[in-house]
């Protein structure tokens, strides 16, 4: 990987808050970033740090080696889709395209090439033929593809995103979601997106930063991610999880003194475990999710197939597999 | 977002200061003076006139809700044939400034007046059956053009109600006078109130009515200008803080009530709908008194176009004038001294509006998108005029700016022909300060940021982005300001000078020469410009 964008060791502070706590990543060139994390984990901050809307305290940031920390936004060429798109309500869907190309060329000329050029980017997000239609009149979805285009036409070194599918309703999430992974690869744009959803980081993001409290917790694929979470926060703010503490977490296999986090799908019903009673049974289909009373109090979730329980019935528990963390305290 | 010290803002502040805090804080330290103290304390005629001042506004606050209320309602809840035209004519007191509203008031009710001559005529009496004069005449010309606030800012206020929750008190069964009082009438109270503090302040800072009608009734704004033109100085400056007093007072008695907005921004269901009145007996007696009260309420302008037609001194004795003609618009034109107050209204109208529009819009973009640290006192400063009746303003700058000390921030403006596009401007500040802060609020910042990330410096920002969605506020703000300042009369009185005389000033002269068509004349051209400019202006 060619390292094509560095963040390095970024801190903002408001007042107070710390937004961004000596933040470092490298981005290489083309790959698609998540930036995954609850409301208030500063993820939103670092993208309009990006972006050049805020300007950091301390650390830089880089791309392509030229130190861009203090350029201001209109010079530092990264386009960006506002999660509210953020689209000019008085100009029309071809005037809003062109809002940032046009007076690279003079005269008639320059004219023409402007307009073969929204003509060209507003195809490729499959809106050919729109340049005259108002904003207004467009579903959600259509107007999340021109905030897309107008970012794209002036050929943005990054593209950022933020929140880029919440606007739109769950059906059209996942089709608009497709389409967006499509046109960035076919742009071969270096992306970087703000979620808190994290089916959405996953489905996008070549790579996920999961961000908490302004830190980096962890920075890996989806994979790295769900099967080797480095701290107790990403296991369980990535992935369901069971949280559990003492006797129960030894008892399944986690070390003394630690804190053991189990997916529902490596929990398992055996002859011999902890013992538990089912309360709940949710099914998806393929599977079915138990809720599981134990002895002591602590609840288990059991991911198994549908018919290996049924509610009411004392059960015992297995784990196949145990991550186990240093326990910090209360789980957030 | 965090607050950086800005040298823009700091500026803006200053100016702004020294405009509009400035002059006051001059004619404060000058009112400090203890003869003119004593004298404002001894003499009963200056505890009258604040007395009077304080029930004219009172008095004027309840005829125009009593007017306009039940208005408001009638032609928002109900359905009937001419609702909509009627609607809109009945707001149209709002386009005559105040002066020409108080000459036609005296061409139609006056002693002279075409109703004081049709009863003469009738009656067969050989004088006018009543004088147009003192607190009775104040109140008629106040309640006839401040009801108007009451009617609009009800209307939009039953308009933004939510249909469900009178729905809601009806299912639990209130009846329709108990969802009324105890539904309707507490979500307009906003409305209401704010209507109220409209009314008290423009009766407080009515000058004209009080200035043409008052005769030994002297209320404080005549008070007040009758010291300044005696040459009383100080006593006027003691006058001036008692009534900022007052206005103070009542300000702040009256918008401690109106910050229940809350309650409105919950509902975001639809307006209830009218009531289509389905009787024909109810239908017609609603349109006939619908329209006779638009006939009244349009005899005013009516009367001022006749008046207009009239030529000079051919007009004595009878019900109607014998002769028409547009003699007296064809003299406004080609005689100098006619044409010269219409060009110098126009001119300082056009330069104090786009004064006080710049300086709005700069109050707008630093204090609401910079966030400068200096945001409130912005903002307050620029309201502040408003707070204020006009006389205290004119007076303050007048004694401000009379004398010579560079030092100071103090030169000699009086006199020239700055000082009264100075006084329209500051005049003009809440205005259109009103207007663009709210522009700026409803802008999405993402715009702005949208425009930067796309490579648009700040003033391409401005000019593609900023300007052209402001657009609707600029219009709106700048038109108001414009027509305010034509229509000015009581600034102008005490600032103006014979070269720079403006369209009131000539209104009042004319009538003292008893050119009653030349007043007229001029009165129509305000109210045409006026209601023309507002009409641009306030389309959506």
């Amino acid at each position: 990987m060619t390292v094509f964008l560095t963040i390095d060791a970024v801190t903002k502070r408001f007042g107070a808050v710390v937004a961004a706590d000596a933040v470092s990543l490298s981005i290489g060139r083309g790959e698609i970033l998540a930036l995954l994390g609850p409301s208030g984990s500063g993820k939103t901050t670092m993208l309009r740090l990006l972006a050049g809307f805020e300007t950091p305290d301390a650390g830089s940031i880089a791309v392509e080696g030229e130190d861009v920390t203090r350029v201001p936004p209109a010079r530092r060429r990264f386009g960006m889709v506002f999660q509210h798109y953020a689209l000019f309500p008085h100009l029309d869907v071809g005037e809003n395209v062109a809002f940032g190309i046009t007076g690279r060329g003079k005269g008639e000329g320059g004219r023409v090439e402007v307009e073969r050029t929204v003509a060209r980017v507003l195809e490729l997000v499959d809106l050919g033929g729109f340049e005259r239609r108002k904003v207004q009149e467009l579903s959600g979805g259509q107007q999340q593809r021109v905030a897309l285009a107008r970012a794209l036409a002036p050929e943005p070194r990054v593209l950022l995103l933020d929140e880029p599918l919440s606007n739109l309703d769950p059906a059209l999430r996942e089709r608009t979601r497709r389409e967006l992974r499509q046109v960035i690869q076919r742009v071969k744009i270096t992306t970087v997106f703000v979620t808190h959803e994290q089916e959405e980081a996953f489905d996008l993001g070549d790579r996920i930063a999961v961000l908490r409290d302004g830190r980096l917790e962890q920075i890996g694929t989806a994979d790295e991610l769900y099967e080797r979470p480095t701290t107790l926060f990403v296991a369980t703010f990535v992935g369901r999880a069971n949280v559990l503490r003492g006797a129960t977490a030894r008892a399944l296999g986690g070390k003394d003194g630690d804190v053991a986090v189990v997916r529902p799908e490596q929990l398992q019903f055996a002859d011999a475990g902890v013992p538990g009673i089912v309360r709940e049974r949710r099914y998806t289909g393929p599977a079915a999710l138990f809720i599981v009373e134990g002895d002591r109090g602590e609840r288990f979730e059991v991911l198994a197939e549908p018919g290996a329980a049924r509610v009411g019935e004392r059960v015992y528990v297995q784990a196949t597999h145990v991550l186990s963390f240093a326990d910090a305290g209360e789980v957030r | 977002m965090a607050r950086r010290p800005s040298l823009a803002g700091i500026g803006l502040t200053l100016l702004l200061a020294w405009l509009v805090l400035y002059p006051i804080l001059i004619a404060a330290a000058q009112a400090a003076d203890r003869a003119a103290i004593a004298a404002f304390v001894q003499r009963p005629g200056e505890w009258r006139a604040l007395w009077a001042s304080i029930w004219i506004s009172v008095a004027s606050v309840a005829l125009a809700a009593a007017l306009g209320v039940p208005l408001a309602f009638l032609f928002e809840r109900f359905e009937f044939p001419g609702r909509a035209v009627l609607g809109a004519l009945v707001a149209l007191p709002a386009v005559l400034p105040p002066l020409v509203g108080v000459i036609a008031f005296l061409f139609l009710y006056g002693e002279s007046g075409f109703v004081a001559r049709a009863l003469e005529h009738v009656l067969r009496l050989d004088h006018a059956p009543w004088r147009l004069q003192g607190a009775g005449a104040i109140l008629l010309v106040h309640a006839y053009s401040l009801y108007v606030y009451f009617y609009l800012l009800t209307r939009a206020g039953l308009a933004k109600l939510d249909a469900s929750m009178l729905e809601a008190a009806q299912a639990l069964g209130a009846g329709r006078w108990v969802t009324l009082w105890r539904v309707t009438v507490p979500l307009l109270k906003p409305s209401l109130a704010g209507a109220a503090l409209l009314t008290f302040m423009t009766a407080l800072g009515s000058f004209s009515a009080p200035y043409v009608f008052g005769g030994g009734f002297r209320v404080m704004p005549t008070q007040i200008v009758a010291s300044k033109l005696n040459g009383d100085v100080s006593l006027a400056m003691v006058e001036t803080v008692a009534l900022v007093v007052v206005a103070l007072a009542g300000l702040t008695l009256l918008s401690r009530t109106e910050g229940d907005d809350v309650l409105v921004a919950l509902g975001k269901g639809t307006a209830p709908r009218r009531r289509e009145l389905r009787t024909p007996s109810t239908r017609a007696l609603a349109a006939a008194a619908g329209w006779l009260l638009a006939a009244i309420l349009l005899l005013p302008h009516l009367t001022l176009v006749l008046v207009s037609l009239v030529p000079y001194a051919t007009w004595t004795t009878e019900t109607l004038p014998p002769v028409l003609s547009i003699v007296n618009y064809r003299r406004l034109v080609s005689e100098p001294e006619r044409l010269r107050p219409l060009v110098n209204s126009l001119w300082m109208a056009g330069a104090s509006t786009t004064g006080a529009v710049v300086l709005a819009l700069a109050a707008g973009w630093l204090a609401v998108r910079r966030r400068v640290a200096t945001r409130r006192v912005i903002e307050g400063l620029l309201a502040l005029p408003w707070a204020l009746p006009g006389t205290v303003f004119a007076v303050a700058l007048a004694t401000t700016f009379a004398v010579s000390r560079p030092l100071a921030l103090r030169w000699v403006l009086v006199g020239t022909g700055v000082i009264l596009p100075l006084a329209y401007l500051v005049r003009n500040l809440p205005i259109a300060g009103r207007a663009l802060l709210a522009g700026y609020r409803q802008l999405d910042p993402a715009l702005d940021e949208a425009a930067a990330s796309l490579g648009a410096g700040r003033w391409r920002t401005l000019s593609r982005v900023t300007l052209p969605l402001l657009a609707p506020a600029l219009a709106a703000g700048a038109s108001l300001a414009f027509v305010t300042a034509l229509g000015d009369f009581v600034t102008s009185i005490v600032l103006y000078t014979y070269d720079t005389r403006p369209i009131s000033m000539e209104i009042l002269s004319s009538l003292r020469l008893n050119e009653l068509g030349i007043a007229a004349a001029f009165g129509v051209v305000l109210m045409v410009t006026s209601a023309a400019v507002l009409g641009i202006g306030m389309r959506r």
